[in-house]
């Protein structure tokens, strides 16, 4: 099958689909794609949105016909080689601190062992990843973070956790999440950290934006503690302007 | 005008129409998981699209009138009073100040739906006043509650009513969405072939379905790339297992969804309680964009749909507490 692809996601949604498989420049194309719509969307579109590797468009059957929509979307494909498009700017850099392992990262000795590592050497890859906000989602202003290296390439368990808590950093298919929320999920937890992805009362409720950076910081559980007992935002965590 | 909450069931909480246009930071809309029954309540007290009512699952609540307002029980049937007089659902009342509106368990499906004057005004939250709890947005409601509402705005028609719906277990329309064609057609016959029954297990993000047989999984669905979700989406887990995904699910997910639940057939998984079987049948992507209706739409509908609610004097113990003549609106006075 050719890509990009136009798929149908429920009667008002159209997903424009780069790619099937977790891929860097897909990603880049997703955003680049998305950034255009918002510019000249067509009458009828309500809202766009971007995943991984593909941009969401919602419209109103009752105003576009889901065809003709298509047929735009195609045009706009067409325009250039959206593979190749540059990231946004005004990114940021984020070095965020987070304990693995023990009581804060249940599963970092089985993921460890998933990725064929010791748990050091887990802990020291993830650190080590300079990760991308690939996108925003499950809850609000959580990213999906990549890329790890191929061998973190592991599977989502087959039994979802109930729950982890808000904080958790979960690690599945070479991305890294720091939940937003307490949440059922089948990815595993190796650490947690005290930055808050999404807090209401926050001068910036969200702070982060697709295309940013992210750097974990191993600290100790004593540390991680006292960040989640001083119960800031940030956590702990610094930003700065990505050239 | 405020309602006082004196007692409220484990899951009730402010609903409203959700909180759109938010899939690109990861909100997604939440609002009513019953969408019809919402508007239907919207429809009987003329209130605006959006605003905000009482979303009960299972079991109700006693809440005290302070002023004298209308109100319309809606979704779930659920034993209702007024003072002690029953009332009916799917219709609308004018209570004097100081009446005590007891709502309890539900007889027949999960939620329930008070709407309250022109609509409950707690504060807007990310453009919402919805309870959305994996997005950390707002809380249930508890006893002790007092709940701002808006003066009414419903026109002078007096009490209505809605026609009673007939009941159908027609399998619910599923449309094909991103990962329809991961599962090989003969999985697909075999969903289309399966009776489905209701789990225990079962919210506002979703309804997970038991069945008898091998469960749907498919090759390496573990390494699928996240991505978008549709309300409606029937999500298979890593172990085969589905789950009809509502209201306040997830934007993404990587586990593969075999289709999407047309939006007029979602109701129905709502509000099936654990047992209920539940068969699925797909259709076109045509037929899907032909049957979708915006919120608009099906509240004009079910306003041309109203009818007066004739109640027999002689059933009203109470008689001299109702407005026996109906107040203009004051819209229309000005006119």
């Amino acid at each position: 099958m050719s890509e990009p692809e136009l798929l149908p996601l429920g009667p008002d949604g159209v997903l424009v689909r780069f790619s099937g498989r977790l891929s860097e420049p897909a990603n880049r194309a997703a955003l680049a794609f998305r950034a255009a719509l918002e510019r000249a969307a067509p009458e009828g579109v309500v809202e766009t949105a971007t995943s991984l590797t593909s941009v969401y468009l919602r419209f109103r059957p009752d105003i576009l016909r889901r065809a003709t929509l298509e047929d735009e979307m195609q045009g706009l494909l067409g325009d250039r080689d959206w593979l190749e498009s540059d990231l946004p700017e005004g990114r940021r850099l984020w070095r965020v601190p987070a304990s693995f392992g023990g009581a804060f990262g249940p599963d970092l000795e089985a993921s460890a062992e998933a990725a064929g590592v010791s748990a050091e050497v887990a802990v020291d890859e993830i650190c080590g990843a300079r990760l991308r906000v690939l996108a925003l989602g499950f809850a609000p202003g959580q990213p999906y973070l990549g890329f790890l290296p191929p061998h973190w390439d592991i599977p989502r368990q087959s039994d979802v956790t109930p729950e982890v808590p808000r904080g958790a950093v979960v690690v599945a298919v070479r991305q890294v999440i720091p939940f937003a929320n307490a949440a059922p999920t089948g990815w595993r937890q190796v650490g947690r950290t005290a930055f808050r992805c999404h807090d209401p009362a926050a001068e910036v409720p969200l702070p982060l934006r697709a295309g940013d950076e992210m750097q974990f910081e191993a600290v100790s559980a004593s540390d991680l503690q006292n960040l989640l007992n001083e119960g800031t935002a940030l956590g702990g965590a610094r930003s700065e302007p990505l050239p | 005008m405020s309602v006082i909450v004196e007692r409220a069931g484990p899951l009730v909480a402010v609903q409203d129409a959700g909180r759109a246009g938010g899939l690109g930071v990861g909100l997604s809309r939440g609002g009513a998981v019953d969408r019809l029954a919402y508007i239907e309540g919207v429809a009987l007290l003329d209130q605006p699209l959006g605003a905000a009512a009482l979303e009960m699952a299972g079991v109700g609540g006693r809440f005290r009138l302070e002023a004298g307002m209308w109100f319309a029980l809606t979704g779930a049937r659920m034993k209702a009073t007024l003072d002690g007089a029953p009332i009916e659902g799917r219709a609308s009342y004018l209570a004097a100040p100081g009446s005590v509106l007891d709502i309890g368990s539900a007889d027949v499906g999960v939620y329930g739906y008070l709407h309250l004057g022109g609509g409950i005004e707690t504060p807007f939250e990310l453009g919402g006043r919805g309870f959305h709890r994996i997005a950390g947005l707002g809380r249930a409601v508890v006893a002790g509650d007092r709940l701002p509402v808006a003066a009414s705005q419903k026109k002078g028609q007096g009490p209505m009513r809605l026609p009673q719906m007939a009941a159908t277990t027609a399998p619910l329309r599923v449309m094909p969405g991103p990962q329809t064609e991961m599962f090989p057609a003969e999985t697909r016959q075999t969903f289309e072939a399966t009776v489905f029954h209701r789990s225990t297990r079962a919210n506002r993000q979703g309804v997970r379905l038991d069945h008898d047989g091998a469960p749907f999984s498919v090759g390496a669905q573990l390494h699928q790339v996240s991505d978008f979700i549709s309300e409606g989406d029937i999500q298979m887990t890593g172990d085969g297992t589905p789950y009809v995904l509502l209201a306040e699910c997830q934007t993404m997910g990587g586990y593969p969804r075999i289709g999407t639940v047309l939006p007029a057939d979602l109701p129905r998984i709502a509000q099936a309680v654990a047992g209920d079987e539940i068969r699925f049948r797909f259709v076109s992507v045509e037929e899907a964009e032909a049957a979708w209706k915006s919120d608009e739409a099906l509240l004009a509908r079910l306003v041309r749909r109203r009818e007066p609610r004739v109640r027999d004097p002689r059933d009203m113990a109470d008689l001299l507490r109702y407005e026996m003549i109906d107040r203009p609106h004051r819209d229309v006075v000005d006119e």
